[in-house]
């Protein structure tokens, strides 16, 4: 059945792909992994307003209220280019998909949302009082709690209840109110009236937001940002989540909201072990929260994996966000400069062993890459996830959307978050179809040991770093011809979304 | 560190061919409650080396594990519990992982162990 599924509007490249993983999650797909998509007439791509079709209720439901960005997913009871189109289309819908909702005993509420404009409340209540051929008036009960305005009662004899109603019915109307108001345009008027099945839960984010947070550091992954990378793995109530770049927990914690049970390791072991206290560490960002504790924290380098050989296909997912040497470096172990050579191979002395901090080495993008790859095609399960961020250069008006590749697995969805405009980074969604095989393992022994070979090589070309933080050549400030680069992406209300 | 940590764990020093299991030295052990998850033992059983987990079990201090084990058991509640138990609720907060070929010891501290491999190792 075609929903209108309505979204908030931002991070737009998000959207689409969180319905479609869970949908998949909730049980929408039978074979084709892909949900149906229309756009309403007159709308731009990136309007919030979409129309999706989801096989029942209880899946839209169940789709809207785990997601972050969907701000409703409505049963459509009439649509039209003007308010006069819109009752012909209502009273054209079944009455028995209206009428088991208009009944005397339920409570109902209506909004009047105009996007992009904002109307005055004698103006919402007049649309109101316009729906009147809808039966609301099916009940005889006259409720003195209908708290509109005393002339409200006598349109709508029903319970009124706008705290806590058992329907909310939304009618939306969307128009060209001229530019500049912060929305993609609508080319003709559109108007919408519809019950609501479901909804995002948006008060996560004020609970989970890191500036309430216990223990962060400065690469600690936004709360709403990790929801979505937990919704785009499917955490779920009995599967094992894995973070090989845990640092304060930030992706665990959206995971293990989910009902997930997690595992994380650093290379860091200041920040897996120590925190900043005993009140102010890994352990006490769940506490914070009543989560379930992280099953294991370990101190583990994911270039050097201490796994066991036999070991694989044991985690339903691993989320992590790596070091790709912009705000933070990452780290591989065996010493800086006996991998550049400068030093020949040593051995630590027998007394200084207990204590000794291996020395590690600059880890290039590449290599980390490859790394988690490869651990990700052994270790997960089949059908199990691999999310994580990639950073992108931008090149003038696009990305380069060459991304990682593994044999083992399918890429179903690459959502970019523009940075600056410099680089982006894509969160990409890979889903394991094929067994972890001893030809991929041995190839990927050899892809190591080049790396460890030519470590130097590596460092020096594609350095992520210097392409963002080198002098501008280009964008001399906002009186160069500014057009490169910024006409690529619209902004909405000055901003990219 | 749960003994379903350890039960992944191995030393892979360079050169070193057989380095699970860890043998555990045990200095301070610690009872951490968890809720029980039948779902998440049942696919959690089925990657477990069942030896050395007994033998890890009981270097911790807990002899309830029987040396052999088969998914059928796992219908008992009695045998969800003691396994539930021994894999999630014991913890070792303070000792070391050996590795059985060269002797080398990860430290764990706080609970967490170090599997940093020190520059000669690598």
């Amino acid at each position: 059945m075609w929903y209108l599924c309505v979204f908030y509007h931002r991070l737009l490249d998000y959207r689409k792909p969180e319905v479609e993983s869970l949908a998949d999650l909730c049980g929408a797909f039978n074979d084709n992994h892909k949900l149906e998509w229309k756009l309403p007439k007159h709308h731009h791509p990136d309007s919030p307003f979409h129309f999706v079709n989801l096989p029942s209720e209880e899946i839209a439901r169940n789709v809207a209220n785990r997601s972050i960005l969907v701000k409703g997913l409505y049963e459509l009871w009439g649509e039209g280019n003007s308010y006069e189109e819109l009752e012909e289309a209502i009273k054209n819908y079944p009455d028995e998909q209206k009428l088991p909702y208009l009944t005397p005993e339920s409570s109902f509420k209506i909004t009047v949302d105009t996007f992009g404009k904002v109307i005055s409340f004698q103006e919402q209540n007049d649309r109101i009082r316009d729906l009147s051929y809808i039966p609301f008036k099916a009940n005889t009960y006259q409720s003195t709690d209908a708290v509109f305005d005393g002339q409200q009662t006598k349109w709508f004899q029903g319970r009124v209840n706008l705290r806590n109603p058992d329907h909310k019915f939304w009618l939306m109307e969307t128009d060209d109110y001229g530019s500049n108001n912060g929305l993609p345009p609508v080319v003709q008027k559109r108007v919408f009236f519809g019950r609501e099945v479901g909804a995002a839960d948006r008060k996560l984010l004020p609970t989970y937001q890191l500036k309430s947070r216990s223990y962060l550091g400065p690469t600690a992954m936004d709360a709403e940002v990790a929801f979505l990378m937990a919704n785009q793995a499917q955490a779920m109530p009995g599967k094992l989540v894995y973070d090989p770049f845990v640092g304060t927990g930030s992706i665990l914690v959206a995971a293990a909201h989910f009902g997930a049970m997690t595992m994380g390791a650093d290379i860091d072991i200041r920040v897996v072990r120590d925190g900043r206290g005993p009140d102010c560490n890994v352990w006490s960002n769940f506490k914070q929260y009543g989560l379930q504790m992280p099953l294991s924290l370990l101190r583990a380098d994911n270039n050097l994996p201490p796994w066991r050989s036999g070991l694989k296909e044991v985690f339903d997912a691993i989320i992590c966000d790596p070091p790709y040497g912009v705000r933070a470096g990452g780290r591989k172990s065996g010493g800086r400069k006996l991998l550049k050579g400068v030093k020949g191979p040593y051995t630590v002395p027998e007394d200084k062993r207990t204590d000794h901090i291996p020395s590690t080495a600059a880890y290039s993008l590449a290599e980390c890459v490859h790394d988690l790859l490869d651990l990700a095609a052994r270790m997960l399960v089949i059908g199990g996830r691999l999310v994580y961020f990639y950073p992108v250069p931008r090149d003038n008006d696009s990305i380069d959307t060459n991304f990682p590749e593994h044999p083992c697995f399918e890429l179903v969805a690459a959502c970019e978050q523009m940075l600056s405009l410099r680089y982006s980074r894509v969160l990409l969604t890979m889903v394991k179809t094929r067994p972890y095989t001893d030809d991929i393992a041995e190839a990927a022994k050899i892809r190591h040991l080049e790396f460890k070979e030519n470590h130097l090589k590596w460092m020096e070309d594609g350095n992520l770093h210097s392409a963002v933080f080198s002098p501008a050549d280009l964008h001399l400030g906002d009186t160069v011809d500014t057009k490169v680069g910024k006409e690529s992406k619209p902004k909405y209300r000055g901003k990219y979304v | 560190m749960r003994l379903l940590t350890h039960n992944m764990l191995s030393s892979n020093i360079k050169g070193v061919t057989s380095g699970f299991p860890l043998r555990i030295e045990a200095e301070k052990v610690v009872e951490k409650q968890v809720e029980l998850n039948a779902a998440f033992l049942k696919n959690m059983f089925a990657k477990i080396e069942w030896k050395p987990f007994v033998d890890a079990s009981r270097a911790m201090g807990y002899a309830e594990l029987p040396d052999e084990a088969e998914p059928l058991m796992l219908e008992s509640d009695e045998f969800l519990q003691k396994f539930h138990h021994a894999l999630l609720e014991l913890h070792l907060e303070e000792g070391a992982l050996v590795c059985p070929e060269t002797g080398r010891r990860f430290p764990v501290n706080k609970g967490i162990p170090n599997m940093l491999l020190h520059e000669d190792e690598v």
